[in-house]
């Protein structure tokens, strides 16, 4: 960006961050870490593995539902599969995805840092993902059985069922641990570590996104962190807190869990939206349209997601009051998410468009995320919510944009900043194969499941009536296509890390943020010198001058 | 690659404000667990006043007081040791920093005391005599012995994080400028101090 490229001095002679030699050689080197990129591939690797047990379960599921009654697994086991496919993607997968992966590996390059403000509580913080993994992984095979309570852990059932249910929690309440130091190092790194010249608004709108990310997870997972204990504290010692025979009240849980559950949503999906900000204007050539816009507009999601966790709890009774503000609040941050659409649509107008791997994971994401989004506002709406409520329509409303919007982001970042992580380039004519397979799989599986949801198939259930059947086969069909795409994906990563093409170029993809202006891959510590930052990014300036000379002819 | 380790060694990066910063926002998500609780608290004072009323008489309030002024002058002996550090009275310093833990130990057993009282009398999760009473005084000795019992989760933490200091100190670690972390224990204790300032009045003064 901003800095003039000659600036920046690279000999070719230091050791890249993957060659660096260390107090500690070998997997030890890796494991006792503190370096930011190393901490960023070791999340790589090991949140790719909870991604494909998370998917084996929901690829099971969808086979069990192929046809009506028992196909190829009881009832029980199909509750605990919902339950593990759920804990696994939301807190192995989505939660940590794009922060710890790529926030680790270009958060401080992008700021012109050598590392994060604490890199050994970066370090710890991995750990306590592995551990609370682990645990996730144990309550799985230990007698008693997964638990079998959805990954809300409503209670009473999840004081009362005798599965598992405690492990799952402290996995819970681990990786709720681990997110909160993330987000802790986050917000001070921002504060604290920018380059000089680095301004506030001189910073890439990932970043922006980041930081308001750091913020909800440092002040939301406290609530998590303290209701799943209580519910773990009224198991163990059958202290009365949430218990209707203690006097308990059920619905106040809810309450504590959806204060937490609903902002982090947009701890999923924020990240995802700063991704695509940095992608678009990169393969579009243009400066970004908006860019306070797009800015602010994380700061105001973060807010106003934090103040809308009762809509999913419309029908479980509350006044007509607190009904209507949940309801108006719900439709308020529609307006900052489609400011967001609006900027990166209007950024790609009048673009020279280069219709690379990167850029097509984002088009998915902008179309899929749109509609995602806007089935959101419609369950915002009350009179619609009281039919929907937990039927499949939920279901596909949440996957289009957990998965649609923050899985196709972290794949399109993935795509983006892989050879810039590895030194080495993917195969980019099978990526283009299965993004396609990815997309077509997708819509297959989830969007049968907003009509079938409309006709009020339940969400959860493991059986149904026989007229839902040809949606639920187009549906699992999907799940063919889906699996086969990701399959696909993850072989052309694993086979290019260690023979893809080698990459030295600095800047594949001609962006003008920092990390494209230092070594690839990176050197140990990032910089050979920090840089001072002059200019906004994205400045795109031979393009730009282009384009206004067309519009003035 | 040659085996030797590379030159550019991680550099040593010290942020004092940094620090500081990272502490105060791990005081915001420690306010907030607690904040969840007090949530609980106030929605369930609210549905059962009476019950809360009568159940807090059981709370012996001299007891209370008396740990209340324990803790508050730990949180003092506390800031004191920062500033005998930052006038590099080291001696003192450490003094200061093994008053607070004594401190702390004697508002630990006195708590232990507290709760063995209301054991003696049946009142303890789960037992006969709790469950014969009303849903209210139930949830209200619930949220009593959780709310203490996390709270004294986090004096005992506090006591082996002074504990680390103070080997600090006497080693030299911490110094007159260097004390930053001696200062991020400080805040975390206050933090300490500061929830007990609430718990006391809504168990005990409340009735």
């Amino acid at each position: 960006m901003a800095v003039d490229a000659a600036a920046i001095k690279t000999n070719g002679h230091e050791p890249s961050y993957l060659e660096f030699k260390g107090k500690h050689t070998g997997i030890l080197g890796w494991i006792l870490s503190t370096d930011h990129k190393r901490i960023g591939v070791l999340y790589l690797i090991s949140l790719s593995i909870f991604f494909l047990v998370g998917v084996t379960f929901g690829f099971l599921m969808r086979l069990e539902l192929i046809s009506p009654g028992r196909t190829i697994m009881d009832a029980q086991t199909y509750n605990s599969f919902f339950t593990l496919h759920g804990v696994i993607m939301i807190f192995l997968f989505v939660v940590p995805g794009i922060p710890a992966v790529f926030g680790n590996f270009v958060l401080p390059i992008l700021i012109g840092a050598k590392d994060v403000a604490f890199p050994r509580i970066n370090l710890m913080s991995w750990y306590m993902y592995v551990i609370g993994g682990l645990l996730a992984v144990v309550s799985i095979l230990l007698p008693g059985g997964p638990a079998d309570t959805g990954w809300t852990f409503y209670v009473p059932y999840s004081v009362r069922t005798n599965t598992n249910v405690m492990l799952a929690l402290f996995a819970a309440f681990t990786l709720g641990f681990s997110s909160i130091l993330t987000g802790l190092n986050f917000v001070t790194t921002v504060h604290r570590l920018r380059a000089p010249g680095m301004t506030w608004f001189k910073m890439p709108l990932s970043i922006w996104s980041l930081y308001s990310t750091a913020w909800v997870q440092v002040l939301a997972t406290p609530i998590i962190g303290i209701t799943l204990l209580l519910v773990a504290v009224e198991r163990w010692l059958g202290i009365g807190v949430f218990d209707p025979a203690l006097g308990g009240d059920p619905v106040l849980y809810q309450h504590l869990f959806w204060i937490y559950s609903h902002p982090a949503v947009y701890i999923m999906i924020l990240p995802a939206m700063g991704v695509v900000s940095e992608i678009i204007p990169v393969f579009a050539r243009r400066t970004i349209f908006g860019y306070k816009f797009i800015a602010f507009s994380s700061i105001a999601i973060a807010l106003f997601g934090s103040l809308v966790w009762a809509h999913h709890m419309f029908t479980v009774g509350m006044s007509d009051t607190g009904q209507f503000v949940f309801s108006l609040l719900t439709m308020l941050v529609a307006i900052p998410s489609a400011i967001k659409v609006f900027n990166w649509v209007a950024t790609l107008y009048k673009g020279s468009i280069d219709l690379s791997t990167p850029l097509l994971f984002v088009l998915a994401f902008i179309f899929l995320f749109t509609i995602g989004g806007l089935t959101g506002v419609m369950q915002g709406v009350l009179s619609i919510d009281m039919q929907i409520h937990d039927t499949s329509f939920i279901v596909a409303h949440f996957h289009y944009v957990m998965f649609g919007g923050t899985g196709f982001g972290f794949f399109a970042a993935l795509h983006y900043w892989f050879p810039k992580m590895f030194g080495r380039m993917y195969n980019q004519k099978l990526s283009k194969i299965y993004f396609w397979l990815l997309f077509i799989g997708f819509n297959f599986l989830y969007f049968p499941m907003f009509i079938m949801g409309w006709l009020g198939m339940p969400r959860r259930y493991y059986d149904y009536l026989p007229e839902f059947q040809t949606y639920h086969l187009i549906s699992t069909i999907g799940s063919w296509i889906l699996v086969t795409g990701i399959l696909l994906m993850v072989f052309n990563m694993y086979r290019s890390v260690k023979k893809g093409k080698v990459v030295t170029e600095k800047n594949i993809w001609g962006g003008e943020t920092l990390e494209w202006q230092i070594d690839t891959p990176p050197i140990h510590e990032n910089f050979y010198e920090i840089p001072v930052v002059q200019t906004d990014p994205y400045q795109y300036k031979l393009n730009e001058a282009k384009l206004e000379k067309e519009v003035v002819s | 690659m040659s085996s030797t380790e590379h030159i550019t060694a991680t550099h040593v990066h010290r942020d004092d404000v940094g620090s500081r910063m990272g502490m105060w926002l791990f005081l915001f998500t420690e306010l907030l667990l607690f904040g969840g609780m007090f949530i609980l608290y106030s929605v369930y004072r609210f549905q059962y006043a009476e019950d809360f009323h009568l159940a807090a008489k059981e709370l012996n309030t001299i007891l209370g007081a008396f740990n209340t002024a324990v803790l508050l002058t730990s949180s003092l002996t506390m800031a004191l040791s920062i500033i005998a550090i930052q006038r590099d009275q080291k001696t003192l310093s450490l003094f200061l920093q093994v008053i607070t833990i004594v401190l702390a130990l004697f508002f630990l057993v006195n708590k232990y005391f507290e709760w063995s009282a209301k054991f003696h009398h049946g009142i303890y999760p789960g037992s006969e005599e709790l469950l014969s009473k009303s849903s209210g005084e139930i949830l209200f000795f619930g949220l009593y012995y959780v709310m203490t019992g996390l709270h004294g989760i986090h004096v005992i933490v506090g006591m082996f994080l002074i504990a680390i200091m103070a080997r600090m100190t006497r080693r030299g670690t911490i110094t007159h400028d260097n004390y930053v972390r001696l200062e991020n224990t400080g805040l975390y204790w206050h933090l300490v101090d500061i929830i007990w300032i609430f718990l006391f009045p809504l168990f005990y003064l409340i009735t």
